[in-house]
């Protein structure tokens, strides 16, 4: 589920840019036909009096600049309506129900929060920097060991056929399981909250990637490694001038579902394991009965989540080749 | 040498769900260095087959396949293969492309200077000097095939395979290509082999046209020698009566001894 929604989210990011691209152009035909249409209907009743010459130029530029406004106003213009709407809704909701705390007190508390971000007050009170260092600790250390493990084994398990099939029955049943169930387990074998954390991450990040590479190492165009075939290239060579490539977007694909699922699971882990971190954060100031924090803290994680899987769609894009 | 490349009753059989198919049977073909054989017949013919044996990129059932006096055993440098599809490297520039080869075959007797010299010359001689630095998606299908042209001719091979190297590109562009390889293989002396179902490409480019019969168990049905004096100029021999009689020839083999039994029916 979470997966899927992720994917959508992102195709939907993916494809606003370009549909306001189209928007613009459209608008911009759109206009200079009017322009074009009002143009002729000037001349048509001012034939007598012959416009200046630098008239039309002006005339020109002025529709220029107002051309790049409204372009700039179409892509701005609708993510703040939409933050509008948002606040707006979440203010009326505010008013209704008095427990929870509106706009204004909430970026009130912000301010004082991110004035001093990283104050230390004991272990179990930190700056809220201190608490997103922690957690982006956790998901680098779990999801990094997961990309270790889980990328060479998308490898091995797309290129011999015969692990795949030992290994996809295995596959299959662990990986719906619920990110949580792994965490006594890991309580179990670590014998301390914060491994456990990081076990949790590692194991319900590195699906994404073993499968994703698998699938891109199953799919390299045969005609490639014919190449390598027919060029007769030694192992390593068909490794970083063919196979690598090929799977690369495949692989950052896989990357970039399993950070997403990392930051979703370390706030519910750090919630039951406690120590300094988001989630913990969260539990923390619910038992304070400190909502503003809360809300503040939701917003934190859906930024972070946002800015880590903005700079994996650069990498990819950075790094996937044209297609013929 | 009289025998550069021997093919001898070779036959193919492929094991597929339905059982045993025999894709070529009792194929014996000798070439000599420096001819120009094209491979003609009907799709599913087993020409590609056939070509893809001496390519080594198979192992036939039966028989041997020997090139300079050393059996084939499997794809080698010394046996450039163009792709129809080109088959470039995406990830890869075109100067990359063809330095992959360069520096599989030469690598170890050669600096990197000389390695790239190389890489120019062979670019230079299909005439992309100006694209080195592109990416396959920049660039034209011609252009593409001529970037993988390049690259098969890069690693001096003995004998140059060539799978209908011009057979998706649009008619002008072809041309183009069959006069750029007459030159080459004239400036090289290169042995090559090429598969195609173009009849006037076979009859420019070749010294000798196989023909084959329709498959399954497809073999050598005729074989003609193209006596015509090189180089070869496309508009002088549109009328030249040893041209068109040989044109005749390949068709009426083609069309009548190999007619497909639907075209019969029908």
């Amino acid at each position: 589920m979470t997966t899927m929604t992720l994917i959508q989210g992102n195709t939907a990011l993916a494809a606003s840019p370009t549909n306001d691209a189209t928007d613009q152009g459209a608008a911009a035909m759109a206009m200079n036909d009017s322009s074009v249409g009002s143009g002729s209907a000037a001349s048509v009743t001012a034939a007598p009096v012959p416009p200046s010459a630098q008239e039309p130029a002006r005339a020109a530029a002025g529709r220029r600049s107002n051309e790049a406004l409204v372009g700039v106003l179409k892509v701005v213009l609708p993510p703040l309506i939409g933050l509008a709407v948002f606040v707006g809704l979440w203010y009326l909701v505010s008013m209704t129900s008095p427990q929870l705390p509106g706009p204004a007190k909430t970026w009130a508390s912000a301010v004082q929060l991110f004035a001093d971000p990283f104050y230390q007050n004991g272990p179990n009170d930190m700056g809220i920097g201190w608490n997103i260092l922690n957690s982006l600790q956790r998901v680098g250390i779990g999801f990094g060991l997961a990309a270790l493990i889980g990328i060479p084994a998308g490898f091995l398990l797309g290129r011999f056929d015969f692990l795949n099939r030992m290994m996809s029955p295995i596959i299959s049943l662990l990986r719906p399981v619920s990110p949580l169930a792994w965490l006594p387990i890991g309580l179990l074998v670590f014998k301390a909250a914060n491994p456990a954390a990081i076990w949790v991450i590692f194991i319900s990040s590195i699906w994404p990637m073993i499968i994703n590479t698998a699938v891109g190492v199953q799919r390299i165009p045969k005609d490639y490694l014919n190449v390598a075939r027919v060029l007769d290239l030694p192992e390593w060579k068909v490794f970083t001038k063919i196979l690598f490539p090929a799977v690369l977007p495949y692989m950052l694909t896989g990357v970039r579902l399993s950070i997403g699922v990392a930051w979703l699971v370390i706030v519910a882990a750090e919630m039951l394991t406690g120590g300094v971190g988001l989630g913990f954060w969260v539990w923390d100031e619910w038992n304070n009965l400190n909502v503003e924090h809360i809300i503040i803290a939701i917003f934190v994680v859906g930024l972070v989540g946002l800015l880590l899987e903005q700079a994996l769609v650069l990498l990819a894009n950075r790094f996937s080749y044209e297609e013929k | 040498m009289e025998k550069f490349v021997q093919i001898e009753a070779v036959g193919q059989t492929f094991d597929t769900k339905k059982g045993k198919f025999v894709a070529l049977r009792d194929v014996d073909l000798s070439i000599r260095q420096g001819e120009f054989i094209a491979l003609i017949g009907h799709s599913g013919c087993g020409k590609s087959t056939l070509l893809n044996l001496i390519a080594g990129l198979t192992r036939p059932t039966d028989g041997a396949l020997i090139c300079d006096g050393r059996e084939i055993a499997g794809p080698g440098p010394e046996r450039g293969v163009v792709f129809q599809n080109h088959s470039l490297l995406p990830w890869l520039t075109c100067f990359d492309n063809v330095y992959l080869a360069v520096e599989r075959v030469f690598a170890a007797k050669e600096g990197k200077a000389k390695l790239k010299q190389r890489t120019h010359d062979a670019l230079a001689l299909v005439g992309l000097t100006h694209a080195e630095t592109k990416f396959p998606h920049e660039i034209s299908g011609g252009m593409k095939q001529r970037v993988g042209i390049a690259r098969a001719l890069s690693m001096q091979p003995k004998v140059l395979l060539m799978d209908e190297p011009f057979g998706a590109l649009d008619a002008l562009t072809r041309a183009k290509l069959q006069d750029e390889l007459m030159k080459i293989c004239d400036a090289t002396q290169a042995t090559v082999v090429m598969v195609t179902h173009d009849v006037d490409e076979a009859v420019l480019l070749s010294d000798r046209i196989v023909m084959m019969t329709n498959g399954p168990a497809a073999t050598i049905g005729e074989i003609l020698s193209v006596d015509l004096p090189r180089p070869r100029n496309r508009l002088a021999l549109a009328n030249d009566p040893k041209y068109i009689a040989a044109r005749a020839a390949v068709l009426e083999f083609l069309y009548e001894k190999q007619a497909h039994k639907e075209v019969l029916a029908a």
